[in-house]
Formats: structure tokens, sequence, C-alpha cells
């Protein structure tokens, strides 16, 4: 049986990620629905606006404390990557533009991208040589 | 309907990500590092195009997605100019997204003060 602390956090992080998803599919809507959006483009729309609201409020510094709260919640949706991006620009903001900045707005979603990519070309391979694309 | 897929599937999808970081060593940069290459991964047989028809905004939120669209654009530019292909357009569907996030958090970084 896991413990009660940690069925408490799963919880969490089930609620937080599914609402910021609902939020997600909302917002999908809206462009879509009431602006006349192509659908991919709404997509498009919608992370941006995700991505735009997280570093706001990471900027404002009240983002840190959800984020500790929702954990997993917020981290993984890509609120999480915003977050990492902006408050890892800010921490270093003070070593100045280049050395501060610069060299540390990756520093923690830069193995997103890494891995990511990596990884697509690695199975896009596969793919391309299993179905032609 | 897509409402409730969305929140099963974005609620899912964290709470796996919170059942390892409460049960591991892994940090939150591995998970999500983990869960782009799982995104990836399940683009080889089509299974993420599926799960997004499914579950709309709820498949595409979770930073599961941005390894299936890196995926997309690669095997996009790579039917017209084969293996090559793949590296032109890797980032085509996710471009606006990671250069908004770069724009986006430069400028608050300079128009904020860090907490510290």
């Amino acid at each position: 049986m896991p413990k009660p602390g940690k069925m408490y956090n799963a919880m969490k992080a089930f609620i937080v990620g599914g609402s910021v998803g609902v939020i997600g599919q909302l917002l999908i809507d809206v462009f879509t629905k009431w602006l006349d959006i192509p659908e991919k483009e709404a997509n498009t729309y919608m992370i941006i606006v995700l991505v735009f609201f997280a570093s706001l409020f990471t900027a404002m510094g009240f983002f840190d404390n959800f984020v500790s709260w929702a954990r997993a919640g917020l981290i993984v949706p890509i609120t999480g990557f915003a977050h990492a991006m902006t408050s890892a620009s800010l921490e270093y903001k003070r070593e100045g533009l280049i050395t501060g900045i610069g060299s540390n707005i990756f520093k923690i979603s830069g193995s997103v991208i890494l891995y990511g990519v990596v990884a697509a070309y690695v199975f896009g391979i596969i793919r391309y040589l299993l179905f032609g694309g | 309907m897509i409402y409730v897929y969305s929140f099963l599937f974005a609620g899912f999808v964290c709470l796996i990500g919170q059942i390892i970081l409460d049960n591991t060593k892994l940090t939150p940069g591995h998970v999500t590092s983990i869960f782009v290459v799982v995104g990836a991964a399940l683009d080889v047989f089509s299974i993420y195009d599926k799960i997004v028809e499914w579950a709309g905004g709820g498949a595409l939120v979770p930073i599961t997605s941005f390894g299936h669209l890196l995926m997309h654009g690669a095997l996009e530019k790579a039917h017209e100019h084969s293996i090559l292909g793949l590296s032109m357009g890797m980032f085509d569907l996710t471009a606006t997204g990671i250069i908004s996030a770069i724009v986006i958090a430069f400028f608050l970084t300079l128009i904020f003060k860090p907490k510290h």
C-alpha cells in the first residue's frame, strides 16, 4: 500500500493536471468556434496562451508556490516547460545578459528539447524505414 | 465528452509523473525528459495520434505531445525529402511553442525582479 501522503500527492497531480487539460480543450474550442481559427492554429494558440500565463505567473513570483503544491500536475503540462525556463532565467538575471540569462535559460528545459529531438530522430528513422513515413 | 477525456488523459499523465517523483530519486527534469521520449515512441505506430483524436486538448497539454509533434514535423518533411527531411521538419510544429516560450521568458525576465 502506498503511504497516504503519496496518495494525496497523486490525487493533487491528477486533479490539477486534468484541469490544465480541460483548460487547454476549452481554449481550443473558444479559438475554433468563437474566433473561427483553423484547428491546427488553434492548438498552437492554446499552447502559447498557457506558456504566457505560466511564465507571467512565474515572473510575478507566485507560480513557484503553485508548482511546489501541485508538483507533477503543473510540471508535466507545458506550463512546467514555461515555468522552468522563466524561473531559470530570472534566477540568473543578476549574473548578466550573456553569462546569466543566456547561459542558463535552458538549464532545465534544455534536456526536454535535447532528448525530444534525439528520440524523435531515432524513432523517426525507425518509422521511416518501417512505414516510409 | 471531450472535456471528460481531456481531464482523464491529462490527469492520468500527471498522476504517473507524480508517482515517479514520489517513489524514485528522479527529478522533474528526468520525468519531463522521459515523457517527451515516450510521446515520440508512441508515435512510431501512430498511437499518440489516436490519443489526440480522443482526448483533444488533454493530449496536447502534457509534455508527451511535444515529442509527438517533433516526430510529426520530421516525418511530414521526410515524405518529400527522405531522411534529410527528418532534420528539416523536426521543429516545424513545435517552433511556435518553443519560440514563444523563449521570447516571453526573456522579456519577462527583463521586466520583473527575481524573488531572492
